[in-house]
């Protein structure tokens, strides 16, 4: 598993001097890699970011470094590579969407795969269509579609041709909540199957805990700080971190059984009702707190079977709240849980104080904290 | 009427020649970062600003039997370019280049440089992002380019006494012609070529106009 992920990774060392940006008294100077998955490139406006996008993508050449994504050599200042950004194979998403204005959504899509056959071509452009649910915008001109038809046009249009990494700069701002995490969750399904790197530009601090796989933090063309928030913000040791990096819930419990050989332990929530979490280094009868997030709980209306979560609670709705776009909903099940979902969420499920309610969530959602 | 048929016959030649010639120039001159295009852009604009005799008389000199073109003709084809139908093109090429390479750079400026960058990430060389984004997106500008030309090689003047004199059925276009009529005192016959230009240009000019917006209004909606 290792080896195939290295096999994939983009490899970015950049060094750029020219006044190629314009606040620009400062050197671009990066080092960094992106594996599989969705880093993030995080950095106020003006800090490089969408200048390093550009050097990946060919489009502008850096004064030295190397690129590359997996074993394919994209730029070597040493070995005199630079390959031109149509021989690089990779997908870039802007801001602007930049779909071609005469070209129908279906045209758009088709345009990195014309020397497809015809036959093969159909089919593929069909599936992305289906998967991106853009089939019924296929004959229309970009000026007739909305901000967030657009971007999933183009995010279709760079993924058919089968990119061996993404690019994307700040391709949701100005979309809202519900609408970025939705083409979040089909561009994440997309690359569960494809493993791509997936290199995000933004400077907004919520897509960042909204999406964070990994973060690359820059300022004035440095990487200021890289690393996986999981290991910082979603494993938080202290309750203090854990209420600051957003777990809203903190319940208290006692551990009831430990399973070493599942590297489980199962917590009473009080007489009847206990979760599993992953293991501590604690005995049957210590008493534990678990942090676990709102946005990490689902909620059904009947009891779901045959999900590969682990922990199915029934209980009841005590109150629910609107802020902004989301519905803050208490649910009592054995302690109470604060659990946030979309307004779509909650009107789809005709959610009302006083109602039946089923909780979800995975073993590996509950972090303990001390 | 054989010198409206010249007159037509001269700018066809002319527009097409352009077309084929001022489209990559104006690419280039829209996209390149050379450093002294500024040069070059000076020397295409050139005409706009030259009295049409000086150019006339430079043309000349060069299509000349002792001029550098001339030479090259006469070798060639055993005759010189001065007082020619070709050499009337030639010069009209030349004294036409910025009235189509002006409007075509207009437009290439004008497209959104991320469908370029797009495009070429999208694994398009230049030549097929060109014919399939830059040039369908400036179809507006080239109509344009097209008809100016068109219309400002039938109303030359100036290049083509230099350089054409006044032929019958080789180099009198419709303007010298008028010149002429007024020259003789045959202000009927003047009036009557100078309607005809006059209503053609109007025509050429409303239909650009006309066309721009629905072309532009069309490609781009659904």
């Amino acid at each position: 598993m290792a080896v195939e992920l290295a096999s994939t990774e983009l490899r970015v060392r950049v060094l750029l001097s020219r006044g190629a940006f314009q606040l620009d008294p400062f050197q671009l100077d990066v080092d960094f890699s992106v594996p599989s998955g969705i880093t993030i490139l995080f950095g106020p406006s003006g800090a490089g970011k969408s200048t390093i996008l550009d050097c990946i993508a060919g489009l502008i050449t850096p004064d030295d470094g190397e690129i590359s994504v997996g074993t394919k050599e994209l730029y070597s200042a040493r070995r005199g590579t630079n390959l031109p950004a149509q021989q690089r194979h990779l997908g870039y998403l802007f801001q602007s969407a930049a779909l071609f204005p005469h070209l129908t959504a279906k045209q758009n899509v088709e345009y990195g795969i014309a020397h497809l056959l015809a036959t093969d071509r159909n089919s593929t452009v069909s599936e992305v269509l289906k998967l991106f649910r853009i089939e019924a915008l296929a004959s229309r001109k970009p000026v007739g579609l909305s901000g967030g038809e657009a971007q999933r046009v183009a995010l279709a249009r760079a993924l058919v041709t089968n990119p061996k990494a993404l690019l994307l700069d700040e391709p949701l701002s100005g979309l809202d909540a519900e609408l970025k995490s939705s083409i979040i969750a089909d561009l994440r399904a997309w690359n569960a199957a494809h493993q791509i790197p997936i290199l995000y530009v933004t400077h907004d601090r919520a897509e960042v805990d909204a999406l964070g796989e990994r973060v690359i933090t820059m300022d004035k063309g440095k990487v200021v700080q890289q690393g996986i928030p999981r290991q910082v913000l979603d494993a938080p040791r202290k309750e203090s971190l854990a209420l600051a990096s957003g777990f809203e819930n903190i319940l208290e419990g006692t551990v009831k059984e430990v399973r070493l050989e599942d590297g489980i332990m199962r917590v009473a929530l009080n007489s009847s009702a206990s979760i599993e979490v992953p293991l501590g280094h604690n005995k049957p009868g210590d008493t534990v707190r678990i942090a676990i997030r709102a946005g990490d709980i689902l909620l059904a209306l009947a009891r779901p079977t045959g999900l590969s979560a682990r922990n199915i609670l029934q209980g009841t709705i005590q109150s629910l709240e609107q802020r902004s776009v989301t519905m803050i909903c208490k649910v009592f099940a054995g302690a109470i849980f604060e659990v946030h979902v979309t307004l779509g969420a909650a009107r789809a499920l005709g959610l009302r104080p006083g109602s039946e309610i089923w909780l979800v969530l995975k073993t590996y959602s509950c972090h303990l904290v001390s | 009427m054989t010198e409206l048929f010249l007159s037509f016959r001269l700018a066809f030649f002319v527009t097409a020649i352009l077309l084929v010639l001022a489209t990559p120039l104006a690419y280039w001159l829209a996209f390149s970062k050379f450093r002294a295009k500024f040069l070059v852009e000076a020397v295409v604009a050139l005409p706009l600003v030259l009295p049409p005799t000086v150019l006339g008389f430079y043309l000349l000199v060069a299509m000349g039997p002792r001029g550098p073109l001339g030479k090259l003709w006469l070798a060639l084809f055993g005759h010189t370019l001065a007082f020619t139908f070709t050499g009337l093109v030639i010069a009209s090429v030349l004294y036409s280049l910025p009235f189509c390479v002006q409007p075509l750079v207009a437009s290439f400026e004008r497209i959104d440089p991320k469908l370029l960058a797009a495009s070429r990430v999208l694994g398009a060389n230049s030549w097929r992002t060109f014919r399939t984004i830059v040039f369908p997106l400036s179809i507006p500008g080239v109509i344009t380019a097209l008809v100016l030309t068109f219309a400002h090689t039938i109303g030359e003047f100036g290049v083509v006494l230099m350089v054409g004199g006044n032929l019958l059925g080789a180099t009198r276009t419709v303007s010298i012609s008028i010149y002429d009529h007024v020259q003789s005192i045959e202000y009927a016959a003047a009036n009557q070529l100078a309607l005809i230009l006059l209503a053609i240009s109007f025509v050429l000019l409303a239909l650009v106009y006309g066309l721009n917006r629905s072309v532009g209004v069309r490609w781009l909606s659904n």
